[in-house]
Order: structure tokens, then sequence, then C-alpha cells
């Protein structure tokens, strides 16, 4: 067991921490929360060339052949700069759709476009109705001759306004809960019938409402894996979500603890004060045992074994959502009004933390699903 | 990075599973298993058969009977003894005293006493806390004067535990009243509990447990031969001492069997309607506690990790101070739910022949008077051995420059 960094890995968070040096201030970001698209397609660009976006395909389909620690290494980069493109639902979920359910020739004909940052992914899920159920699904795809004919409506889907590949989920047979039955395929963005309406999130980012209208795809267009699939992507997503929310709290951390040794009260810097002390050391405590879970999700994303990768997931997405929380309510308490504000970096945090700990199952959700699944520790 | 244990390691474990399954005494592991500590026959016998089979101390020096183990290795053959569960070897022999003689100890020292501590040959207790010094371990009073060869030991120890078992002693005492600072003129002494002038009183504590005592020291003659490393630097021995105890409080291992037993018996147990364990709030709690166990369980192996490195290599790891704050609430948090699973028969006293005035029939299952018993016991967790406050007192000063 080794928990260092390879040489690789080392350039690899070197390069991206100097990237996003350069090109990710804080006064940065806010422009290009403003832009129309909500982020920086040179910013993509730059991903590009350093590699990232084919990061996770293997060598043969145009990648790099890199795993989950990676991909830890480079979301933990963008939680602290608290980055704004489509990385996790375009390398992430896009490319955990692609590896895992794709045939060749989709792999083939996708996977560089990905990696040369020219094709955009989105995975289109949740509905109305089905809150963090990854088996819900309301959506219906109907044989029509060789193809598809798609008919739903898809919400929350996170970049799914820029996106030009969308994966959607929709059933093929059974009742609205039922495991089997849900198909997965791959929409184009400009399909006809496809509307779709952007908004923003609550941390600034961008997401989509989806309708399908009688969306005709081709026999091509479906992903092999139904459930089983979305349940492994959705996995990997939590894992790489993980080490973000790890880059978002250490950051949070960092500016707290600047700020206790620098803002006086009472005629002393406030970080003499033992019941800040205290917090700040329970703040921490929180970072290291989440950190602990971010790579736990590491080793978890490639288990073979579904169930335990599952209840491992749910773990993590539980540890790291509590944890995240406290460390981003703190941030803004030690700080006080400051970090209230929209022009100061500790309240964008406490945002994007909430975003995480509501996205593929908020706390409560995992909770119940893992005490129904016997926990983690399994007894004889 | 590699996140997973080695076929070797995962070997390793297999073994060490199955030389405890076929050396535990029978009595003992029930005993443990109940919940309750090892009696002393107990504890001795099982560390004799450790000892024998190298087992005892594998984190010291190979000349001193350890092992060249990686760290990694030494956590897998604590986790099966605490998951057996089996008694750990003792603490005070083995990861306090120990370690503090083979880096302080003179030649003499080494070779009379680490055999001994290793074999349990002798029982050693720890004489630091004095009424008046407990966090604040260095405003300690307990004296000792020189007189010829010999030191004259007055004052008073207390939350020694298990001194009622004990052979020895070591003790911290102070030399010199008038050093400039608290913690200079303190030294390190080593006291055979026969020696005439050493009362010890029992402290029943609010479990109705005899484990810990308060020791009194009369006019208590030590020879100058039984002083560890230099007189008035004994703070030296006390701070190495409390800075190895780090990965051993997280006690992960004696949790998760915890949780497992809980799950077992939570099953069986009615709880109105149906199990207890078919009630989602107390389950959803059960879980709750597991996931922050299982990070521990992750934080404890990256800090070992670390210790794999070279000395040199090392830098101060704030993941190590996460296991004694969290080590132990989970601990707390866990006899709590022994509590709210055993329900109305918890009310019921523990009918353990050796506690204070509880020595009831057996009105319901072990698990069941032992859980109060052990949730109140358990309150300590978080006080001794550098209570939680203090241990943020440390992390805001050491890793964040608060």
């Amino acid at each position: 067991m080794d928990f260092d960094l390879s040489e690789d890995q080392r350039l690899l968070q070197d390069s991206l921490a100097k990237l996003l040096k350069d090109k990710y201030g804080f006064e940065q970001r806010k422009a290009y929360l403003k832009s129309e698209t909500g982020w920086s397609r040179e910013v993509w660009a730059a991903f590009a060339d350093l590699g990232l976006l084919g990061m996770p395909f293997a060598e043969d389909d145009g990648g790099l052949g890199y795993g989950a620690v990676e991909t830890m290494i480079v979301m933990e980069q963008m939680g602290r700069a608290l980055t704004l493109e489509p990385f996790v639902s375009t390398v992430v979920l896009g490319g955990g759709f692609l590896r895992h359910g794709a045939t060749p020739e989709q792999r083939s004909a996708l996977v560089p476009m990905i990696a040369e940052g020219k094709l955009l992914m989105a995975f289109a899920h949740t509905e109305q109705q089905s809150r963090f159920d990854l088996h819900d699904v309301a959506t219906t795809a109907k044989k029509d001759g060789d193809g598809w004919v798609i008919e739903g409506r898809k919400g929350v889907v996170v970049h799914g306004d820029t996106a030009d590949q969308l994966v959607v989920t929709a059933r093929i047979s059974g009742g609205r809960r039922d495991r089997d039955g849900i198909g997965v395929f791959l929409v184009p963005a400009d399909a006809t019938g496809v509307t779709r309406r952007g908004f923003r999130t609550s941390d600034g980012q961008r997401a989509a409402d989806i309708t399908f209208d009688a969306v005709k795809v081709d026999a091509a267009a479906e992903l092999q894996g139904g459930l089983a699939l979305v349940e492994r992507v959705a996995d990997e997503a939590i894992a790489a979500l993980g080490a973000e929310a790890i880059g978002c709290m250490e950051a949070a951390k960092d500016l707290t603890i600047d700020y206790l040794k620098t803002r006086k009260q009472f005629g002393r810097p406030i970080g003499s004060f033992q019941s800040l002390q205290h917090r700040a050391a329970e703040m921490m405590v929180c970072l290291e045992q989440a950190r602990s879970m971010a790579m736990l999700a590491a080793m978890m994303a490639s288990e073979r074994n579904d169930d335990e990768r599952r209840r491992n997931m749910r773990a993590v997405k539980i540890e790291i959502g509590r944890n995240a929380r406290f460390v981003g309510q703190q941030t803004i308490q030690m700080h006080g009004g400051i970090a209230m504000t929209m022009e100061y970096a500790g309240g964008h945090y406490l945002k994007r933390l909430t975003v995480i700990e509501n996205m593929f199952g908020d706390m409560d959700h995992h909770l119940a699903a893992l005490s129904e699944e016997g926990g983690v520790f399994v007894a004889a | 990075m590699e996140l997973r244990f080695t076929d070797e390691e995962r070997a390793f474990r297999e073994e060490v599973r199955s030389w405890i399954d076929a050396n535990l005494p029978a009595e003992t592991r029930e005993r443990m298993a109940s919940g309750r500590t090892p009696t002393k026959a107990m504890q001795v016998d099982w560390q004799k058969r450790l000892y024998a089979q190298g087992w005892a101390v594998p984190h010291w020096p190979v000349e001193w009977g350890g092992q060249p183990w990686s760290a990694i290795k030494r956590f897998i053959l604590s986790e099966e003894i605490q998951s057996t569960p089996a008694p750990s070897p003792l603490g005070f022999n083995c990861n306090m005293l120990g370690p503090v003689l083979i880096a302080f100890g003179t030649d003499e020292q080494k070779k009379h006493f680490l055999p001994k501590l290793a074999s349990l040959d002798l029982w050693f207790c720890q004489g630091f806390s004095e009424p008046g010094a407990g966090s604040d371990l260095a405003s300690l009073k307990c004296a000792a004067k020189r007189e010829g060869d010999h030191y004259i030991v007055n004052g008073q120890k207390t939350w020694t535990t298990l001194a009622q078992h004990a052979d020895w002693i070591f003790l911290l005492v102070r030399t010199d009243a008038g050093a400039a600072k608290q913690q200079e003129g303190i030294s390190f002494l080593l006291v055979d509990m026969k020696t005439p002038g050493i009362t010890v009183r029992p402290i029943i504590t609010i479990d109705g447990a005899h484990e810990v005592n308060e020791v009194f020291f009369d006019d208590v003659k030590v020879p100058m031969a039984n002083l560890v490393g230099t007189e008035n630097r004994g703070w030296d021995c006390a701070k190495f001492l409390l800075s190895n105890e780090r990965t051993g409080q997280a006690r992960v291992g004696a949790s998760k069997e915890r949780i497992r037993r809980l799950k077992l018996i939570a099953k069986e147990t009615p709880g109105g309607a149906r199990p207890v364990m078919e009630d989602p709030r107390f389950r959803s709690r059960l879980t709750d506690v597991e996931v922050q166990l299982k990070a521990l369980e992750m934080t404890t192996l990256r800090v070992l990790a670390d210790e794999n490195r070279a000395l040199s290599q090392r830098k101060p790891n704030p993941a190590s101070s996460v296991l004694k704050i969290r080590g132990t609430e989970l601990q707390q948090a866990i006899s709590e739910l022994y509590v709210m699973a055993a329900g109305p028969y918890g009310l019921a006293a523990p009918h353990d022949p050796e506690a204070d005035g509880r020595n009831e029939p057996d009105v319901a299952a072990d698990w069941q008077t032992l859980a109060q018993a052990t949730y109140f016991n358990w309150r300590k967790q978080s006080i001794y051995g550098g209570s939680t406050e203090i241990q943020k007192n440390i992390m805001a000063k050491a890793f964040l420059g608060l």
C-alpha cells in the first residue's frame, strides 16, 4: 500500500496547478461565469493541450490510459480553482459511458474528438419524479425499424446547454422504477425533436432542462449495459466529485486559516481565540477524513464486484458530504460577513460544495440505501 | 499510488487469523467477545503465546524481539488481534515503556527489562497523572530527592490504570523543584510496586469497575540505577512516549469487531414489533457510524504508510491528529448504539463478580447488561491520553500555525 504520487502523477498535478494559477484567478473566473457559455473555451483548449481531455481513455482509442488516481489528482486541482468547464460531464461521465458501454467503432469516432476538445458531452438522466434514484426512468425509447424513438423530459442536465452529444437514459421495457429495461442512448444535441432550456445552478454553473419529442436515433446509438452501466459511471463521477470537494475544502480551509491569522478583533488576531482554534482543528479533521474517502473512491472506482463498489461509493458520498458541509459552513462562520458576499471566494466554496453534496444522491439518500444493503462492514 | 493490500499482505492476514484461531483459549475469546476486559491471567497467558510466536512487540528493533516488518504488516497483526477479539499486548509494557527504554535506557536496563516487558513477566503501570496535573501534566508535584545512591519518593499519582495488577510502575517525578520551567526538573523512574511505602487505593468508576487507582508514595526508596535517561530530563522521555501513542489510539480493528457483532445481535434482539436491526432509525445511525469508521480506517492506513518512510523523509502528518479525536469519538458512538440496541434490558446492571457491588444474578444477555456500563466507561476515551481539547490545541499550533 502506497499513498505517494508517482513522478508522472506529480508532474500532472504541477502542470495543471500552474495552468490554473495563470488562467483561473478569482477575477478571471468571474469573467468566465458571466460569459454566454458560463465557462472558458480558451481554458478548455488548454486542458486539451495538457492531455486532460483524453486522460481516461485507452491508448488504442486515442487516449492516455490513465486511471482513477489521475482523475482524483486533476479534480482536486479543479476544486481548488473552482473551475467551470464541463470536465466531469464530458470526460468523466461522457467518457465513462463510452469506455464501458460503447463499441470500438463508437469510441474511435468520438474519443479523438473529445481528446482534442472538439466534442462536449452531458448526461441526461434526472427526471422530475426521480430525485436521486438511478433506476427511476419515465422517458421512453421505442423500437422504430432499426432505430429508436425517444420521448420524454430530462432535468438539471449539467452542462446540457453546451453539449454536442447527450447520454440519455430511457425505458425500453417494464415499469417506471424497474431495474431492468433501462436503455442508454447517445443522442446528438442537434437531433430533430431535442429542445434545450439552459439555466444557472446555485453555484453559478450551467445546466439545462431538455425535452425529447419523438427524437429518432439509429440502432448504433444504443450503449450496452443498462442500469449497471449507469451505476458504474455514476460511481466514477462520485469519485471525481469527491476529489473536487477535497480541493474546495482544502482551499476554503487555507483561506480561513489565513483570515484567522490576519483579522483582528478585541486587539488581537481572532485565531488566538481557543474557540476558533478548535473549530479550525475540527475543519482539518474533517478535511483529512474526507481526503481518506476520496482515496477510497479512487481505489474502488475500478472494483470489479459491483455491490462492493456501490457500498463503498455510498460511504464516500456520505462522509465527504458530511465533512464538506462542516468545512463550508465554518468557512463562512469564521470569516463573518465578508464570506457572505459574492465578491469573496469563501462563499463560493460553500456553494460548490453544496452542489456537489447534492449530485448523484445526497447524504440521506445514500445512508438509507447503504443501511438497506447491510452497511460497510458486513457481519459474518 | 497503490491503494490495495499486496498479495503478501493478504497472505499474512490469513496466517495471523489461523494462528489466532488455533492459539486463543476459548474462555478468553468468549470473555473478550462479551465486551469485558481480560482477566490478568488471560492477559498474561495470551501475551506469552504472542511472545513465543515473535508477535508481542513487532515494532521494536529486531535485537530486542521485534520484527523487520512494514508498518502496514504490523497494522494487520494488531487489527486481527483486535477484531478476533483477543487481548492486545499490554500497552504500558509494549507501546509505552519499551520504546522509551530502547531510546533512553542504559544497557543494563534494556537487558534486564525489555525481555520481561515483551513476555509480560513484569507488568508495568504508568504513573504520570496527579490530582493537580492532568492535561497540564508538566505541573506534577510528586517529588524524588537524592539520598546517597537512592531517590526518596513522596507524593501521589492518580488514574493509575490496572495498578492493582502491576509488578512495577514507571513514574514521572519532580527532582528539581527550583527549575526555571515546569517541564524541566522532572525525571523518569522505574519503581518496584513491592517497595515499602507504596499504597494502592482503588478508584471505582461510574461503570462500577475497578480499572484505575490512586497510588501513594511515602518515603519510597528507589535505587539510582532505576533512573531512565538523564536526571531532570524526564520530560524528553514523556514527550517521546506520548508521541508514540498515535496510530494505536484509533482502535479501528476493535471498533469494526464491535460493529459486526452489534449487527449480528441486533438481528436477533426484539425492538418492539420487529428486531432492532429492522428499525430504520437505528440502522441509519449505525450505518452513519460505520461510514465514519471506514474513513478512519483509510486515515490510519495513510498514517501507517507514512511511517513506512525513512525518518529523514517524514513530515508531520496532519492525518495523524485525526486518529485520537475521531477514533475515540467513534468508540463512544458505538457504545451508544449498543445502549440503543439493548433497550429496557440495558437498564440492568452487569453481573460482573469482579465489579464493585454489581454481583447481580443473570437477568439478561451479557452484551445487554454491559451496554450501559461500557457506554459509561468509554466516556473516558476523549479525556485520557490527551483530551480532545488538548489534541485540538496541538493541531491549531502545530499544523495551522494559530
